[in-house]
């Protein structure tokens, strides 16, 4: 018999509790080093006063917190291989995918009406916009670093630098920045597309060459270098960029225009108003979607995999590394650099407040979560966490803080990736490991770390 | 076919090739051998493009390859399988063999057949995944990889490293039917005795240099070399 705090069940109880605790303790209201435990049993005033014992009900609510927590847990425990074993039987197999194809690509025709009718079915100005600006957004941007992180398996920590450069790209050629424009027209931004997708990638390449003989931490952290350098130069050069205030803030600056299409008798314009610009914007992801998932497959996409999973041995074969990781960060930025147009156009203006390392490790997020590697998984994982995100901030619940969000968003990817080490959809590659990882024809271990390191 | 003349290999300040000269003919099987930390990785390594030699020439068909880097050697028709196999863990048998066909232009469904024919194991495994086969079956793959880039010279690093002596003969047997073939074959071997049998001469290394060369059989018969390397291993095989 072992002694009774050692068994299985009371360690978890005893962790569920000491997790919840922290938890809200952290999210509590008052977060004063004088009161540390109002988080986990309210204020004194609440004490004392038989409605804070009973409304306020601070403990209450981390007693059933902590329970339900614990018995998530122990529910897993117990049944979690037979879930595992029901849900790997309904997505394994993965030599059926051919076979496999027309249901799949009904089930994405659907998906896509879904997304065509999304704007009117949440109907609520605020959803709408988050569709746009935090949504659509951020998958694109997902969408460019799965390239980088889950196709060619290197690990860029400044993400953002490209859409900054996407951004401003798009404020300078539509005349919105101190530097005069390139041309004397001030170009729709409909042109800045092209124009900010170059520049994007060239500064791929320039970022790239040099820097991309590194490997592992070394890359990650001369990438997290640049990204903090653009954004400094987006803040201190005042005279190009308009420096802290952004596209608007110099005399005589103005907006940057928003896109329209003037085609013969077709005149459109887009406004302030949301949804114009979600349907441009679903277009153009579905766009990359089609082109990310066509190099996936193609001659590139193999000569990633095969670097990521072992560089000496694609040279053996004739894989030129440099070449092919330059060119994952040059199709990489592509599509960062377009979201840096939309935003920049949708916006009017543009900030370099916005270009943070946060919104890197934001991204970042987005892809471990949903999938490294796995384009439906990457776009999963963008709309599940910025919804998640955009809820909390508009519904926020009793002692949220938005300064909490990424706390939360934190724990919840450290509980997908206890439970779904290979993220919420993993690529059929990954996928394939698991099965047989599971089937222990190989080791989790060795799943793990090729593709994570 | 391959002449390397008086290379020299620097790791910083440690000079780990002290001017090596050796050459390999079109259609012969040549075994560099020697103890660990002779130098054999080192060559195989500077001759796969991994490692620049300071000093020294390659020349491959007529072609100075002594500044080639290691992708490029697939194009010019050198294979290397390198130490460790290293094949593509991830990957299917047969997306490994594609990925060895990734160099050329054109179709190589042929070629994946023709290595379906001379390993049929690869066929049985052909869907699982590199990292799942035993370590006789992932050299063989690591040597069809290589292969499918039609090479006129396949250099192999160490194929007997941890496999089972009836592994290593198979290995071996196989190695002598790619000669047979029409390529050449360049292969570093810890396994003396073996490798001499197969082989059609013999360079042997020791502290950075090659301190004998001569024909396998004589070299298999040689005192110092049996002596040194072979020990009682033939009296035992």
């Amino acid at each position: 018999m072992i002694t009774w705090w050692r068994q299985p069940w009371i360690r978890r109880l005893m962790t569920s509790l000491a997790v919840v605790a922290v938890v809200e303790l952290m999210t509590g209201p008052s977060g004063s080093f004088a009161a540390p435990t109002t988080g986990l049993i309210g204020s004194y005033n609440e004490r004392v006063s038989v409605y804070g014992l009973f409304v306020g009900r601070r403990w209450m609510v981390f007693l059933v917190l902590a329970l339900a927590f614990f018995g998530v847990w122990s529910a897993w425990l117990r049944g979690g291989p037979r879930m595992r074993a029901a849900l790997r039987a309904s997505t394994a197999s993965p030599r059926d995918v051919a076979s496999r194809r027309p249901v799949r690509w009904g089930f994405y025709v659907v998906l896509l009406v879904v997304a065509g009718f999304l704007p009117h079915l949440v109907n609520d100005p605020y959803w709408q916009s988050v569709l746009v600006e935090q949504i659509a957004v951020f998958v694109l941007l997902a969408l460019g670093l799965n390239v980088v992180v889950g196709f060619a398996g290197l690990l860029d920590l400044g993400f953002v630098a490209f859409y900054a450069i996407g951004a401003y790209t798009t404020a300078w050629v539509t005349g919105a920045l101190p530097t005069p424009a390139p041309f004397d027209v001030h170009l729709n931004p409909f042109w800045a597309i092209p124009v900010a997708i170059v520049f994007v990638m060239v500064a791929g390449i320039l970022l790239g060459t040099p820097t991309l003989r590194l490997r592992g931490d070394y890359l990650a952290i001369v990438t997290l270098g640049f990204g903090e350098i653009i954004t400094i130069f987006a803040n201190n050069l005042y005279g190009i960029t308009g420096g802290s205030y952004g596209s608007g803030g110099t005399t005589g600056s103005h907006p940057i225009p928003h896109f329209s299409i003037a085609l013969g008798p077709i005149h459109y314009r887009w406004t302030l108003a949301p949804v114009p610009y979600y349907y441009l914007t679903l277009v153009f992801v579905v766009l990359f979607i089609i082109g990310f998932s066509l190099l996936e497959h193609s001659r590139i996409g193999r000569a990633w995999t095969a670097i990521r999973e072992d560089e000496v041995a694609a040279e053996s074969v004739g894989i030129n590394p440099l070449k092919y990781k330059v060119m994952a960060f040059a199709i990489g930025a592509a599509s960062a650099g377009f979201a840096g147009v939309v935003t920049a156009s949708q916006s009017n203006f543009i900030f370099p407040a916005t270009f943070t390392l946060q919104l890197s490790i934001n991204v970042l997020v987005l892809v471990i979560f949903g999938g490294m590697g796995s384009i439906p998984g990457v776009v999963a994982g963008a709309v599940v966490i910025q919804t998640v995100s955009m809820y909390l901030i508009h519904t926020p619940p009793a002692g949220f803080q938005e300064s909490d969000l990424y706390m939360y968003i934190g724990a919840l990817l450290i509980v997908t990736m206890i439970f779904r080490p290979a993220g919420l959809i993993p690529s059929r590659r990954r996928r394939r490991e698991i099965v047989l990882s599971e089937a222990g024809e190989s080791h989790a271990d060795e799943v793990l770390t090729g593709d994570v390191a | 076919m391959l002449d390397v003349t008086n290379v020299v290999v620097r790791y910083g300040a440690i000079t780990a090739l002290h001017g090596i000269s050796f050459d390999v003919h079109e259609g012969e099987i040549v075994a560099l051998l020697g103890a660990n930390g002779a130098g054999k990785s080192t060559t195989l390594r500077m001759l796969s493009g991994l490692h620049a030699p300071a000093e020294g020439r390659i020349i491959f068909e007529g072609r100075d390859v002594t500044v080639t880097k290691a992708h490029q050697f697939m194009a010019l028709g050198i294979g290397h399988v390198p130490e460790g196999r290293r094949i593509f863990p991830q990957m299917s048998v047969e997306e490994n063999l594609e990925m060895g066909a990734f160099a050329r232009r054109g179709s190589y469904s042929d070629d994946i057949e023709r290595m379906y024919v001379m390993f049929p194991i690869l066929k049985d495994r052909r869907k699982q995944m590199g990292g799942n086969l035993s370590g006789g079956e992932q050299q063989m793959l690591a040597i069809a990889r290589a292969l499918m880039g039609r090479p006129r010279l396949l250099l192999l690093d160490e194929p007997s490293m941890g496999l089972a002596p009836m592994i290593v003969e198979m290995i071996f047997r196989i190695i002598a039917e790619i000669r047979d073939q029409g390529t050449t074959v360049f292969v570093v071997e810890q396994n003396a005795a073996q490798a001499l049998r197969l082989a059609d001469r013999g360079y042997v290394m020791e502290n950075g240099r090659i301190v004998f060369s001569d024909t396998a059989a004589n070299l298999l018969v040689d005192p110092r070399v049996r002596a040194v390397y072979l020990g009682e291993e033939v009296e035992e095989v």
